[in-house]
């Protein structure tokens, strides 16, 4: 493996050097990459995004094709109430009650709120792209298991052959306390 | 209710939900009044006299583990005990990079379950995720059907005794919401000295049936005759064993209460039940709980988590949608046949179900429905009947007096199960048939029935010899034992002759005295109307 990679980046190199003098365009994409300090460990994976280039690919189009939604098409900004943030902070296990935290959320959602703009009545949502796949049905034989070493192996913690896991679900200090233990927050 | 006394401490260990300002003291357990029997089609009349009483909503939510050999998205093996994470592969234990591939026996088994209950089949259905977090639950998800599951719109038929002498059948229904196809979770087991949970997945990823009813039953009663019908129905299936005790079939009851016609209570669920008993009771206890409640003025708390509402569903983008085909017909041409679930073909295959095993029963003997329900619900009781039923020449009516009454009022006694009986059909048939010969009296043949059960291998035969309980048939003997009590007593010999039939049974039942009751009762009466005329 590592004996044809050298060849090829000896080769990768003439090419580059080849185009370099062709394309112009290719100029600022190279430069890119020589100040990219794996410009000579990574040869292949800079032939092949080179390959992809605008310049290149005629799949990609010269110009942008979208166009920016405006806002006034938008459906009104979402309010993120407290509340809300308790239950979201409940569900991901994710701290993020600070002003940035808020706002990067508020900007996620508006981001996905152009997605009101696209016409979708009449159309069932689609679930996974395997959709149009059939459901395969196994028989009901006895293939798996019997690996318990194997899995126990895997873990931390172990006790006699079983995993060993925190005592139930940790619970979540109620409102009133949280709101004590986060005076510190912006919120 | 002395039984229901005694087991008012195990109800507080139990009961999940129990609230804390009641203290573990013993509670007196009264009936739960339930509205009339017979009106469960009839809307409920308005009084406008006196405010309506307060009436108990029980829906249950049960969870039927599915008999098949593995696991409803791997191939690890289904056992009740085996050593710890024995049973357990990558995609149960859920490793990355490991995908749920369907069981197609579990399908089936969904299909003829939704079938045998009058269900819909949804020729589509989809499986979602549902996502909580706890130490069991290795994915963070379970894979379960709740938008479109397998089956909806069922129909549950079930009887109780009923009424107030506990003699009255009623037959009542509850309507199935769905039946979707669901997995198992693991098995956690609390340490709280050492502030750690063990964890055992052997369980995880079983196939589990989850059969959602709509509150349609109003008692602990009505619950438990459910349940016990539907599992009745799963073990005639074959698709569920229905072992409440080894967790096979799990119920969980939402309980609430409210007046007849306005909109229900606040609701509670009741788990951890592990027998039908257990159900009846728990679920009466809560209903008188809350009605209390209710009446003192306090409000019913719904204690469950605060966030169990319908939130963390996604759909499953594993798996496909599950399609099942109506008929041979309705086929894609190509079609493996291992791959396609045919619902013409399991609906041909569904064996006799206990409403028509039950109806077979009256029809074929001429028994009445009452006891061919309590036939059908006793395991095993059928078959005993029917095995003595061909070896006995008599009645089925005059047989089936034994084997209710006086069989299954010993079993119960003792708590054994028909299978554990000391007298096999054989014996019994042999009793039954020297009662008929006029050998033995019937009084006589209940003792002997007794010293059958005592002895436990002794035929009737013996017994009779063995105790003289024989019939005695000589009329000289017997004509001589009348003499004897006539000439005793010669005030009832007058009134008798003076027309008041009622003394010559005092007459008769003096004589059976002198006999130790093995005079027969029909010559008695006889030679006694010919001393007295």
């Amino acid at each position: 493996m590592s004996s044809f990679s050298l060849a090829a980046s000896r080769r990768g190199y003439s090419y580059f050097v080849l185009l370099k003098k062709r394309c112009p365009s290719f100029k600022p994409l190279l430069r890119n990459l020589h100040f990219n300090g794996k410009f000579r460990k990574d040869p292949i994976l800079n032939l092949t995004r080179f390959l992809c280039s605008k310049s290149l690919n005629p799949k990609i189009p010269k110009e942008p094709t979208w166009e920016p939604v405006s806002e006034d098409q938008l459906p009104p900004p979402t309010q993120i109430p407290p509340e809300l943030v308790d239950k979201l902070e409940r569900l991901a296990l994710v701290d993020f009650r600070t002003k940035q935290g808020l706002e990067c959320l508020e900007k996620a959602i508006r981001f996905a709120d152009q997605l009101h703009v696209v016409d979708t009545t009449g159309i069932e949502p689609m679930d996974s792209v395997l959709e149009d796949r059939a459901l395969f049905l196994r028989e009901d034989t006895a293939t798996d298991g019997g690996c318990a070493e194997e899995l126990l192996q895997l873990a931390n913690k172990t006790v006699e052959e079983y995993f060993v896991a925190p005592p139930g679900n940790i619970p979540l200090p109620k409102k009133e306390e949280r709101s004590s233990m986060l005076k510190h927050s912006e919120l | 209710m002395a039984a229901s006394r005694v087991a008012a401490n195990e109800l507080f260990l139990n009961i999940k939900l129990m609230p804390k300002r009641y203290p573990k003291a013993l509670f007196l357990f009264r009936q739960i009044s339930t509205s009339r029997p017979h009106c469960d089609k009839q809307p409920e009349p308005r009084t406008k006299s006196a405010p309506q009483q307060l009436v108990g909503v029980v829906g249950l939510e049960i969870h039927a583990q599915i008999n098949s050999n593995t696991k409803l998205f791997s191939g690890s093996p289904v056992r009740f005990s085996a050593p710890p994470n024995s049973l357990v592969s990558f995609f149960d234990a859920s490793l990355p990079g490991t995908f749920p591939v369907l069981n197609r026996r579990c399908v089936e088994a969904a299909v003829m379950t939704g079938l045998a209950l009058n269900c819909t089949i949804n020729k589509r259905s989809y499986f979602d995720r549902k996502h909580y977090f706890y130490a069991d639950l290795p994915a963070g998800y379970q894979i379960t059907q709740q938008r479109r599951p397998i089956a909806v719109d069922g129909v549950l038929t079930y009887s109780y005794f009923g009424g107030r002498k506990r003699s009255q059948m009623i037959r009542k229904s509850v309507q199935i919401k769905q039946i979707q196809l669901e997995q198992d979770s693991g098995k956690s087991l609390h340490d709280d000295a050492r502030g750690q949970t063990l964890i055992d997945l052997n369980r995880a990823g079983v196939g589990l049936m989850e059969l959602v009813m709509e509150p349609d039953m109003k008692s602990g009663e009505e619950a438990a005759a459910a349940v016990r019908e539907l599992q009745l129905i799963l073990q005639a299936l074959g698709t569920c064993q229905g072992n409440m005790s080894e967790g096979q079939l799990r119920v969980d009851a939402n309980v609430s209460v409210h007046r007849p016609g306005e909109p229900l209570g606040t609701r509670t669920e009741v788990k951890n039940i592990n027998s039908i008993r257990y159900l009846s009771r728990a679920i009466d206890y809560e209903i008188q709980r809350q009605i209390d409640a209710v009446q003192s003025g306090r409000t019913v708390q719904n204690e469950t988590r605060a966030y169990d509402s319908k939130s963390g569903f996604m759909p499953e983008p594993n798996l496909p949608p599950l399609i099942v085909y109506e008929d041979n017909a309705s086929l894609p041409t190509g079609i493996d046949p291992s791959q396609a679930v045919v619902v013409q073909k399991i609906k041909d295959r569904l064996p006799e179900l206990p409403g028509v095993k039950r109806d077979r029963l009256v029809q074929t003997y001429g028994i009445l429905p009452e006891h061919s329900f309590t036939l059908v619900n006793e395991d095993g009781l059928m078959e005993y009947f029917e095995t003595l039923m061909k070896t006995t020449q008599r009645e089925p009516r005059k047989v089936i007096g034994w084997v209710t009454n006086e069989l299954l009022g010993h079993l119960k006694q003792r708590d054994m199960s028909v299978s554990q009986s000391p007298i096999s059909p054989a014996h019994l048939a042999e009793l039954l048939k020297l009662q008929e010969t006029g050998r033995i009296s019937s009084s006589a043949a209940k003792q002997v029935f007794q010293e059958m059960w005592r002895s436990g291998g002794k035929t009737a035969s013996q017994i009779v010899q063995e105790q003289e309980l024989g019939l005695v048939h000589d009329v000289a003997q017997v004509h001589s034992i009348c003499q004897k009590v006539v000439d005793s007593h010669p005030d009832e010999v007058y009134a008798v002759r003076n027309g008041n039939k009622k003394v010559l049974n005092k007459l008769i039942g003096l004589v059976q005295k002198e006999t130790k009751g093995r005079a027969d009762p029909v010559l008695v009466k006889e030679i006694l109307l010919q001393m007295t005329q």
